[in-house]
């Protein structure tokens, strides 16, 4: 099969508030689920500060591990789990979402929640992984975090908080910068 | 603040040092002031993709109206400006089309001013024209938008510094691995060698992908004027499940 050269992006810009936020957009479950977690943190810029033109976007499975593939994350009936959602930052570069604890898909891999940034600033998105910070078993097994140092290890691990929420924050620069990925399809 | 001259001479130089084949935009691009402190200074990280990121979230006729594919309808009345279509093919590396797949507009209106409350650009907002629409691609990738010509808007980024006139995309593909925002921008704007944004893709040949074709054929007697702009998303990830009679 031929290979065809990828469009480029392009920044997503400091306008795009009245246009991609929407109703629900970061509650993949309701906020008084029980089993919802609420998984946030800031995006902050080279200097520690919060930015507050970014929008981050995540992807992951449901408790059971399964990537579900069905319809509206846009217009939420309150009941499907769509396994997507999209948090813009607020004026100090917080993020939230309210979603479910993603289980296993593949019995050698740690469940992780896919993540996508955009930000005015940055030309193009970035693709990172939250993963979770309670299971040793499958933390210690999985082949990709074995790879990575203890502190990017670190940079890729939600923190469980006191109350069970899950942070996560998303340095784009810095000598704790985040774990930003590149896929094999990207290339060229 | 700095001048065009300074911004021009800093593209230049970069683009004279560049080695073609660079077809996405540097993060690293300093011209574009905003990037400094917003680019990842360590290289990124390969991975093969795995559990979600195999999977593009999933939209359906529930979560998209057909009317929001025509930006010139939303208000009471007749938006003032340009009226233009907007057509092209949605299709993947491999050169599938991505069907059924959620596609998100926004632009300024014919003045080049946002319906935002941080654009400060004093030039009119015109209450028939949100600059915001949606639609899922058909069964062959296509989509298509009625809408008003954009204006170009100043910013702050250096002195005099003006946006060539765009249309922000945002896309899916079948991976989550092949999400993406871009700009679609206008045949023969002046802009084009002045903006730090458009040439922080070093390759002009991929620059050039970004740049709509006026097409007659898309044009209507008496009432819009036709633009063609096709999308390539990355490569999948995933074993195509179609047959290529299908696909
Ligand atoms: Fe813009």
């Amino acid at each position: 099969m031929s290979s065809v050269m990828p469009t480029p992006g392009q920044t997503i810009g400091p306008f795009f508030h009245y246009a991609l936020p929407f109703e629900f957009d970061r509650e993949l479950v309701a906020r008084e689920q029980p089993d919802a977690v609420r998984l946030h943190g800031y995006v902050l810029d080279g200097d520690g500060h919060g930015i507050q033109d970014a929008m981050i976007e995540i992807r992951q499975a449901d408790a059971s591990g399964h990537v579900p593939e069905v319809p509206g994350s846009l217009r939420r009936d309150g009941a499907s789990f769509t396994g997507w959602g999209r948090s813009s930052t607020d004026p100090t570069g917080h993020y939230w979402f309210s979603t479910l604890e993603p289980g296993q898909t593949d019995p050698d891999s740690a469940p992780f929640i896919a993540v996508t940034v955009f930000a005015r600033g940055l030309l193009n998105r970035l693709f990172t992984r939250i993963y979770l910070p309670d299971d040793e078993a499958s933390l210690s097994i999985d082949p990709f975090l074995s790879g990575l140092d203890e502190q990017e290890r670190q940079a890729m691990t939600a923190i469980r908080e006191p109350d069970g929420h899950l942070r996560f924050d998303i340095r784009l620069q810095g000598p704790d910068q985040s774990v930003f990925l590149t896929y094999p399809r990207h290339a060229g | 603040m700095d001048g065009q001259p300074l911004i021009s001479k800093e593209i230049e130089d970069i683009h004279s040092s560049a080695t073609p084949g660079e077809t996405q935009p540097r993060l690293d691009f300093p011209p574009y002031r905003s990037s400094l402190l917003r680019h990842p200074t360590k290289d990124l990280r390969h991975v093969d993709p795995e559990g979600a990121e195999l999977f593009a979230p999933v939209f359906g006729q529930s979560d998209v109206d057909v009317l929001e594919a025509d930006l010139t309808i939303q208000a009471g009345g007749e938006p003032i400006g340009e009226r233009i279509t907007v057509r092209g093919r949605l299709i993947d590396g491999d050169g599938r089309p991505v069907r059924g797949q959620l596609i998100e507009v926004w632009q300024a209106n014919s003045a080049g001013r946002y319906i935002h409350k941080r654009d400060q650009h004093p030039a009119p907002i015109d209450p028939n024209f949100t600059g915001v629409g949606r639609c899922l691609t058909d069964d062959d990738g296509n989509y298509l938008f009625t809408t008003i010509k954009p204006g170009p808007y100043p910013w702050r980024n250096h002195h005099n510094a003006w946006r060539p006139a765009h249309i922000h995309f945002s896309l899916f593909g079948t991976d989550f691995t092949q999400r993406m925002i871009t700009q679609m921008y206008f045949p023969g704007d002046p802009l084009f060698a002045l903006d730090p944004i458009y040439q922080s893709i070093t390759d002009p040949a991929a620059r050039d992908r970004l740049i709509a074709g006026y097409d007659h054929d898309e044009s209507r007697h008496e009432w819009s004027m036709g633009y063609r702009w096709d999308i390539v998303l990355t490569g999948s990830h995933r074993t195509p499940m179609e047959t290529e009679e299908d696909a």
